[in-house]
This record gives C-alpha cells, sequence and structure tokens, in this order.
C-alpha cells in the first residue's frame, strides 16, 4: 500500500470516528448528575492482619475464656471493671471498651455483631486467607475476579435504563491500589483520595489532553479516555474539596478516617456509588496484643471511631446503607507466650445499617471448652462468611443471581442469618446459638 | 568446528548449567552482519511501511525506541536486527551486566540469600532465640545495640525486595538484549507468582527470576516448565510444598515408620494436654487433615495456566491424578535453605492415570519429570502457548493461521521457545498494518517506554517501580496465578487513563527518577526551534513521527475546534463557584508538549 494513501485513509477514519457513542454520551453524563441519590450502597471495611475476634465480642459469659486468656481477657462487664469492662451486649457477649462509640449503635438497633464466622478454609496464611474472602471461593485459588466485582456483573448496567445514567463511580475503592474484592471484568475506580482523582496539568494543557481523547479513533482508550474526563468534571461539580462532615461526625485524623470520610461525600455528592471499599492494617498481633488498653484497644478505637462517625455523618442516609467489616480469620483462643495471640480461625463480622435487624448477636456460639476448639487451639466456625455476604447481595443490593457471585457455594437463603429486615424466605427472625 | 567448542559442546550436552559458558567462550562483537539475511524481498512485500517496520520491531520486540535506536535498526536492517534479538546472548551487554552488577542480592545463592538478608520469620527466630528481648514490640529492658542490630537486620532483609524492583526496571530501560527482557517480562507472569504470599517470597524471587525463568526464555519449554516446577517460589506459592498423600493411599517409606512418626509429633502438640482419648483421636485426624493431605492447587494452574489452557481437554479427575503424581514435591527448610526437595513420605505411592496415560505405582520423583514430559508435549499446550505469544507480540485477538503455524513450529522443535518467537516476529502478520499500534502497553510498558524515549538514566531506588504501581501493576504482586492481562481491555478503565496522563505531566515536569529533560539530546536540539519543529522533533522521538494531523493540530497550537468548546465549558462549570482541582505548575513549552505526547493515546498504544 502507499503510505500516502495509508495515511489519508486513516486520518479520515480518524475524523469520522471521532464521534464514538461514549462522546455522545456527554450530555448525559457531564451535565445532569444520575439520579441515584436513593440507591442501596454498600461499604465494606477489611481488617488486614487477621483482627483477634475473641477481644473484639468478647464471649464474657463463657467460662473458658478467662482461663485461656489469663493477661489479656476483656473484664465481665461490672461496675467493678469500669472503664476496663465489656459492653454488654446481650448478657453473653460484650463488646471491647475501645469500641464505645458503636455501642449506641447497638443499642438503637443498627449495629449487628455476627461470632464464630469465617472461611471454611483451615488456612492460616494471612495471603490464602485474604484471597478466598475476596475472591469469594475459599480454597480455589485459581479465581481471577473479586466476589465485588462478581455482584456488580449481576446487578445490571445502566445501558439499558432510563433512571440512571451510567456512573463511572458506581463502585471505587478508597486504596491505593486496586483491592482483590474488586478486580474483574466491571469498572471499578481505586484511588488513594478523592483528591487524587484529577488531571494534573493547567487548563489549557488539560483541555488538549482531553481534545487528543475526544479525537481519534474510536477504540478502548479513546471511549474511556472521555469518560475519565467526564468523570473527573462530576467529581469537581461533586466539590468534595469543600465538604464539612454532618452532624458532628469526628473522622479520626488518620487514612483510614479520611477514607471513610470520603466515602461518605461520594454517597452524599450523588455520583451513584453503589459499592465502597477501603481497609485498616495492624491487626496482627503476635506480641504484647494488651487488653482494655494497648496496641488492640488502639487498633479498634481508630476503627470503631471512624466508622461510628461515618454513620453519623451519612444521618438519614443509612436507610439505604449497609457497612460490612470482615477480616481474614481470628487468632487462637489461647493468648501465647508473648502476650499476644497467633493465626486461629473463625473469626467476627459487624453489619450497621438502617435496615438491619439490631439488638442481637448472631451467629451460634460453639463454645471455647477445649474439646469445642477447632484443632484444639482456635474458637470453631459456625457460620460461612458467604452465608452473611450472600444475604448483603440477595437482599441489601437486589442481586438477581447470587449463585454467579459464589460458584461452588452450596448454601442458600436458609443459612441466611436474617441479618437484614426484607430477608425472604427464611425471615422469621434472628437465629440464636 | 574448532576441537575445543565440539569438546565444550559434547560437554554441554551432558552437563546442565553450562550455557552460560559455552555462549560467553563463543561471545564476540555482533552488529548482527553475518547472520543470514532472509529474502531482500521480504521488507518491500509487508504491508507496513519500511518506516513503520523499524518502530514496530522495536515497540513490540524492544521496549520502545532510545535516542538513536530507530537510526540503528534502519542501518541494520529490520529483519537482521530481529535475528539479532533472537540470538540475545551473542549480544553485548554492559549495560545490563553493570545494572546486575550494582545489586549484591540478585547475585547471590538462595541460601546465602537467606542467611545473609534473613527474612521476618527468621528474624524473629533468632530474636525469640535470644529471649525475645530484640522484638519490636517488647523493646523495654533492650540494650541499644540489640534493638539497633535488628532495626539493621530488618531493614536488610527488605533490601531484597527493593534491589529486585529497581534491577527489574533499570535492566528493561538498559539493557541491549531488549527482547530477553520483553520475555523475561512475559513468562514471569505466565508463571506468576505473588512476592506477598510470605516474608520469604521476595528471597525466592530473586531465586526464581534468575536461574527459573530468564536462562529459558529464548530455550526450552519443557526445560523452563521443569525449572519452575522445582523452584521454591512456586512450590510455595501454589502450596504444593505441603501436598501430601491423602490418608490410605501406599507410601514409598514403611507405613509403620510413618506412623512412628505421626505419633511423636501428636506428642508434641500442646493443644492435645488434658483431653479424652476419643477427643484425642478426633483432634489428631483434624490436624492430619489440615497439614497432610491432597492439595491440588499448582496441579490445576499446572494444567489450565501453564501447559494446556483452560480448554485444554482435562478434567477434574486428571488434575486430582496429576496432584496425586506431585506429591512430595517440596521445599527443604523453606526459611533457611529453600532449596527443592522430593521427600518420600509424603509421596503418594500409588498407580495414577493422567490424560489417558498411566503412571506405574511406586516411581517416586521421576512420575513428575514423566508428568511434565506429557504435558509440554501435548498439542494443546503447543496452541496455548503459541496462542498466548502471539496475542503478546501481534495482537489482541491472534490470527488464526498465525497461531497454527507457531503451534506447528512448536511441535516441530519440541518447544523450541527461540524458533517459535521467531515464527511469530517475522510472519507477514506481525508486519500488518492491522498489527500497527494495535496493542494497548502495560504500565511496565508505559513506563519502561517513556524512560527509554527520553534518554533516561536508570534509577537505583524502588521509586520507579513504584510509579508503576500506581499505574496499576505492582510488580511480583499479582496475587492471582493468572497474571496480569495481556490484552488492553484488562488495563483501560476511568482511573487508569488518569494515572497515565497524570505519569506524562510529571514526567515533563521533572518529577520522575532518572529524567531530566535538559541532559535529553533531542530535547536540547528542540529547545531554540519554533514550535513546529519541536512538535514533529518530539512525536518523532516518541511516537515515531506517525500521528494524525488532528492530534498534530492539538499538540501545535490551542486553536483545535474541540478545544473552544472544552474551554467554554470550564469557564461555565468554573463559574459555578466550584474551583478546578489543579495541582502542578505547568511545564514551559516544550516540556509541555512532552507531556502530552506522553499522555496521549497514541503513546499508551505500542
Amino acid at each position: 500500500m502507499d503510505r500516502r494513501v495509508f495515511m489519508r485513509s486513516g486520518a479520515m477514519a480518524l475524523v469520522t470516528m471521532g464521534l464514538n457513542p461514549s462522546f455522545l454520551r456527554r450530555t448525559t453524563f457531564g451535565m445532569a448528575l444520575p439520579q441515584a441519590a436513593k440507591g442501596k450502597v454498600l461499604i465494606c471495611i477489611f481488617q488486614r492482619g487477621a483482627a483477634d475476634a475473641l477481644n473484639v465480642v468478647v464471649p464474657h459469659a463463657d467460662p473458658s475464656y478467662y482461663a485461656l486468656r489469663p493477661n489479656i481477657a476483656i473484664a465481665r462487664p461490672s461496675l467493678a471493671a469500669g472503664d476496663a469492662g465489656a459492653l454488654e451486649l446481650d448478657g453473653r457477649f460484650g463488646l471491647h471498651p475501645a469500641l464505645r462509640s458503636l455501642k449506641p449503635l447497638y443499642d438503637r438497633g443498627l449495629l449487628a455483631p455476627i461470632v464464630a464466622v469465617g472461611s471454611p478454609s483451615s488456612t492460616r496464611s494471612h495471603f490464602d486467607a485474604q484471597d478466598y474472602m475476596e475472591s469469594g471461593t475459599p480454597d480455589r485459588k485459581g479465581t481471577t475476579d473479586g466476589w465485588l466485582n462478581r455482584y456488580l456483573a449481576v446487578s445490571g448496567t445502566c445501558e439499558a435504563g432510563t433512571q440512571c445514567a451510567p456512573t463511572p463511580f458506581k463502585a471505587v475503592s478508597l486504596t491505593a491500589q486496586m483491592p482483590r474484592i474488586l478486580e474483574g471484568p466491571q469498572p471499578v475506580v481505586a484511588m488513594n483520595s478523592l483528591d487524587e482523582f484529577t488531571v494534573r496539568a493547567t487548563g489549557s494543557q488539560a483541555d488538549r489532553l482531553e481534545a487528543l481523547y475526544r479525537t481519534g479513533r474510536a477504540d478502548v482508550i479513546h471511549a474511556t479516555g472521555s469518560d475519565t474526563f467526564e468523570a473527573v468534571k462530576m467529581l469537581r461539580a461533586a466539590n468534595p474539596q469543600q465538604y464539612a462532615p454532618a452532624n458532628g461526625a469526628q473522622y479520626p485524623v488518620t487514612d483510614f478516617g479520611r477514607r471513610l470520610r470520603q466515602i461518605a461525600q461520594l454517597i452524599k455528592a450523588g455520583v451513584g456509588l453503589e459499592i465502597a471499599f477501603a481497609d485498616i492494617g495492624g491487626w496482627d498481633t503476635h506480641v504484647n496484643q494488651g487488653g482494655a488498653t494497648g496496641q488492640l484497644a488502639n487498633r479498634l478505637r481508630e476503627f470503631g471511631d471512624g466508622v461510628a462517625a461515618l454513620v453519623a455523618d451519612l444521618g438519614d442516609r443509612m436507610a439505604d446503607v449497609v457497612i460490612l467489616t470482615m477480616t481474614e480469620f481470628g487468632r487462637t483462643a489461647r493468648q501465647n507466650g508473648n502476650g499476644g495471640t497467633d493465626h486461629g480461625h473463625a473469626g467476627s463480622m459487624f453489619v450497621i445499617g438502617g435496615d438491619v435487624r439490631g439488638r442481637d448477636v448472631f451467629g451460634r456460639w460453639p463454645g471455647l471448652a477445649p474439646e469445642q476448639l477447632n484443632e484444639g487451639r482456635d474458637l470453631a466456625l459456625t457460620t460461612d462468611f458467604r452465608a452473611v455476604f450472600d444475604e448483603i447481595v440477595g437482599t441489601h443490593l437486589g442481586g438477581r443471581e447470587t449463585t454467579r457471585v459464589f460458584p461452588g457455594y452450596a448454601g442458600t437463603s436458609a443459612d441466611w442469618l436474617s441479618l437484614l429486615r426484607g430477608t425472604g424466605a427464611a425471615g422469621v427472625g434472628a437465629r440464636r446459638g | 568446528m574448532p576441537s575445543s567448542r565440539l569438546l565444550l559442546f559434547v560437554l554441554c550436552t551432558t552437563l546442565d548449567g553450562c550455557a552460560g559458558t559455552a555462549a560467553s567462550s563463543t561471545r564476540e562483537p555482533v552488529d548482527g552482519r553475518n547472520l543470514p539475511l532472509p529474502p531482500a524481498s521480504s521488507v518491500a512485500a509487508r504491508e507496513q511501511t519500511a518506516d513503520q517496520q523499524v518502530m514496530h520491531a522495536l515497540n513490540r520486540l524492544a521496549f520502545g525506541a532510545r535516542p538513536g535506536d530507530v537510526q540503528t535498526v534502519r542501518e541494520l536492517g529490520v529483519d537482521r536486527w530481529i535475528a539479532r534479538q533472537l540470538d540475545a546472548r551473542r549480544i553485548d551487554d554492559t549495560a545490563g551486566d553493570a545494572v546486575t552488577a550494582r545489586y549484591r542480592t540478585l547475585g547471590l545463592p538462595l541460601p546465602q540469600l537467606l542467611d545473609e538478608y534473613p527474612p521476618n520469620p527468621v528474624l524473629r527466630r533468632l530474636a525469640r532465640q535470644g529471649g525475645a528481648a530484640m522484638l519490636r514490640d517488647s523493646m523495654r529492658g533492650v540494650s541499644r545495640a540489640d534493638s539497633l542490630e535488628y532495626a539493621m537486620l530488618r531493614r536488610r532483609s527488605q533490601l531484597v525486595g527493593q534491589e529486585l524492583l529497581s534491577a527489574r526496571v533499570a535492566r528493561a530501560v538498559v539493557s541491549e538484549r531488549q527482547l530477553e527482557e520483553v520475555l523475561t517480562d512475559f513468562w514471569l507472569n505466565h508463571f506468576n507468582v505473588f512476592a506477598g504470599k510470605s516474608a520469604s517470597m521476595r528471597h525466592f524471587l530473586v531465586a526464581y527470576e534468575r536461574d527459573a525463568i530468564r536462562p529459558h526464555v529464548l530455550g526450552n519449554f519443557r526445560t523452563l516448565l521443569g525449572a519452575v516446577a522445582h523452584s521454591p517460589a512456586m512450590l510455595f506459592y501454589l502450596d504444593n510444598w505441603q501436598s501430601t498423600a491423602d490418608t490410605g493411599r501406599p507410601r514409598l517409606v514403611n507405613p509403620r515408620l510413618a506412623q512412628a512418626v505421626q505419633r511423636r509429633y501428636a506428642q508434641r502438640t500442646p493443644q492435645l494436654a488434658g483431653l479424652t482419648p476419643g477427643q484425642r483421636d478426633t483432634l489428631v485426624a483434624q490436624l492430619q487433615q489440615r497439614r497432610r493431605g491432597l492439595n491440588e492447587n499448582y496441579a490445576r494452574e499446572l494444567m489450565e495456566l501453564h501447559t494446556l489452557g483452560v480448554d485444554g481437554g482435562y478434567t477434574q479427575q486428571d488434575v486430582s491424578e496429576a496432584a496425586r503424581v506431585l506429591t512430595g514435591w517440596s521445599i527443604q527448610q523453606p526459611n533457611e535453605l529453600g532449596a527443592f526437595r522430593f521427600n518420600p513420605a509424603l509421596h503418594d505411592a500409588g498407580a495414577k492415570r493422567v490424560l489417558g496415560t498411566t503412571f506405574a505405582a511406586g516411581q517416586g520423583v521421576r512420575e513428575g519429570e514423566l508428568l511434565l514430559d506429557l504435558l509440554a508435549r501435548h498439542p494443546s499446550t503447543a496452541r496455548f502457548i503459541a496462542r498466548k505469544l502471539v496475542q503478546r507480540f501481534v495482537s489482541d485477538t491472534p490470527p488464526a493461521a498465525l497461531v497454527q503455524r507457531a503451534a506447528a513450529t512448536f511441535t516441530r522443535t519440541e518447544g523450541d521457545l527461540r524458533e517459535v518467537v521467531r515464527t511469530i516476529v517475522t510472519s507477514e502478520e506481525f508486519f500488518a498494518a492491522a498489527a500497527w499500534r494495535a496493542k494497548v502497553k502495560s504500565p511496565f510498558e508505559v513506563v519502561v517506554s517513556a524512560l527509554r524515549a527520553t534518554g533516561a538514566a536508570i534509577d537505583t531506588t524502588p521509586r520507579t517501580a513504584a510509579i508503576v504501581a500506581r499505574l496499576g501493576q505492582a510488580l511480583y504482586q499479582h496475587q492471582a496465578p493468572n497474571g496480569w492481562p495481556e490484552t488492553g481491555e484488562g488495563w483501560i478503565n476511568t482511573g487508569a487513563i488518569l494515572n497515565r496522563i497524570n505519569f506524562g505531566m510529571a514526567l515533563a515536569s521533572g518529577n520522575v527518577p532518572g529524567v531530566r529533560l535538559q541532559r535529553w539530546t533531542t530535547f536540547t536540539e528542540l529547545a531554540p526551534l519554533p514550535r513546529d519543529q519541536q512538535v514533529d522533533g518530539v512525536v518523532r522521538a516518541l511516537l515515531g513521527g506517525d500521528v494524525s494531523a488532528d492530534m498534530r493540530a492539538i499538540l501545535l497550537s490551542g486553536d483545535h475546534p474541540m478545544l473552544g468548546r472544552a474551554a467554554a465549558r470550564d469557564e461555565m462549570r468554573d463559574s459555578t463557584g466550584a474551583p478546578p482541582i489543579r495541582a502542578t505548575v505547568p511545564p514551559p513549552g516544550l516540556a509541555q508538549i512532552v507531556g502530552l505526547a506522553l499522555g496521549s493515546p497514541e503513546f499508551q498504544r505500542r
């Protein structure tokens, strides 16, 4: 082919291709924010490093608990124990005293603690256990996507609907890297911070860059590029810089606190957020984890204060929001020789939201007597984490095909804990151990 | 053949590890001119222009052009340059060797690396042996010298991961053996291993990349597959090191001996204290199920991802049987030695049947080798590997005829990867018009090609690797065994585009380590020239000169119609009171053109 002919026809193609579908969507996209303000939102928080469940939701009525942990146990709720005692929940369990800010949520019926929950895999590797919890397929390494991404696939796109415009902020991870749980073919935005989601260039420079992506051939780079510039404008219009938390919410002045605040910002900005993710580390307390105060207490305070601030800030919007907290496994029932705990099995979770059937501790308690322990050392598992995820996907998010979200999972809605109001057939009230 | 080389040749057919000797002894200052020339007509007969072919080869067989590369390839002839890259060991690579020499950890044998740069579990054990006094969280009563030494050792161990990252980027930027670097990237990804799996994994990865991957990227597939199968990195990552025969299966060692070992193990296990005999039995059974038992992870990925491919015609039964074959393929003292060890006590000694082939009982480690032979020769493997290589080098949608020819080469040469790659990169399809700029660069390719194009000095810190991670490809950190995507859809999303644009801006404003535009000859040459010549010069240096009129117009001025509208919209938006979020100081004139070109859609392609 003669080079000049090739060049000319190439240039022609570029011009005619300039108006690609994504470009035409621009008006819908850029000018009118999607009307998803009343949509359901799921916020997932991962406590990386395996939080010590037995000192988070304290089984103060189980006599073995105090025998196993002579130095690090949390005292029974009592006048004598005072601030060092567990915060009474239901006569069997209490919250760690550093979770004081979460206690009112429990009392208002917004917070459901789940005990003895986790992955059926017996792995004690942080990596493997996090991997399984995020892929949603315990003991299957080959799963390439995360369960939240698979949820996005079955939740349907807005392309066909008339009410909701497609939004680039349907799923957002407030992390520097895309977490495993959101990996997959569905578009997800991962960002360290909202103010990083911008073109770092001055006006005319940014305009030229935009023009480069608006002209040229219709391919994945140009289409996504056009969407990118719309997304940046959308966020700018939502004005995240001018944000004051509502209801006097005080986020911890930490990365974790900032990320939760930015999730609240996105929700209130009405950019169509459905799934948000954040994580918090520092839970791998092998040495000197402390009791009512100390290392673990400090992590719990930041964690609890952050979640409580998020709930306060979202106010009435909590009616449509569920916050789900998870950690890869629990820790050994017995304290170790270094005043800490080692890698264990079952853990605990919190589900927080307006639809939660509150004032109850969920999950069957297997007990801590020697013969009741898993492998003689850990809290045994009575609830597969997928039963919790499955209920949230099926009920709160209205996912139509939860079997596609959790391939290989044999459970059904009969395994749900009825954590949420509106739970279907099995909704006969909370199941207690 | 001179007699000394004949002798060497004979030795090398019988001994492992003399490939390097052979190469270095025959190394000569090769300029490629003495290599056989393909038919003279081929360059002219191809769909791409001669200029495009030069850029295309540099974009696909290398991480883009450095200043002067286009000239070099043009003078040598694109076909000779390709032949030379395929014969990588004969290329003098002083620059690449200098990088490797700079990092001490890269050269150490694994046991020495683990010993001199003890990973965290070893450090913790040492500290515990020293009365736990040195542990970070119990510093009270520790002498200052002890705690300093502990901190120093921790930092030292972290050096292993940092040097691994830094060297990977630096070698890709400066090595003359560019095809070898591209293939190292390909095969490390094909046989993906995740650095975060354990504290020793970075140490394993040093040996993995150096000993299992790099020597074989232009060698034989079966040899590569075997090196990976024996590597502590893969054995650990996919858990095969702890895969053992299920209870009740025949063993290679005396069952009574095995029982005695189990009894001793049970006695040492503290959880058993204070249990009734019945409870104890249940618990021992539980513990043994956990530690002992078949783990299919490696066997499955070996078939699905490493050889046959997901549609390669195997069943779950084949996976289980292959896992039984591989029981006992383990690691000796993972944190201290990290050496491959076949442990007969863990091996399932019964007969197995994989893909219709029977493995006679009791052959031990040999069965695993036979399994790898079987998989490496399987027609599905030839097709799967051929297709993936065509996808990397030619197009996201591999031309079927080329895949077929590459697979035929694979089968004919019994997995000679050099010949398979040669079939692909000398093909008509490789130089087709449809292949021109058809591939989306991975973040690693974006960063390395930008550093090469702008003549950057190498960065001896992991900072550049951190930029690659920021763009969405944290090296050695892909968790799942499938590796990073080979297609454009996998890389491009709104956040990714934004990060790529901002990377271009950062480089142009001097915020990328090693890059000083003022030291880039092209930049100083273009600086005094008028804007149109600057634009053409930048487009030539970064994009190979072939861009649309629209793009040139946008780089040249602010007059493009699209720009007027964008600016007007912004004014409207800004009048609402929302402050624009704009961070960095604008780079001046020429640097601005460089930033735009690097952030452009064209630079995202290769």
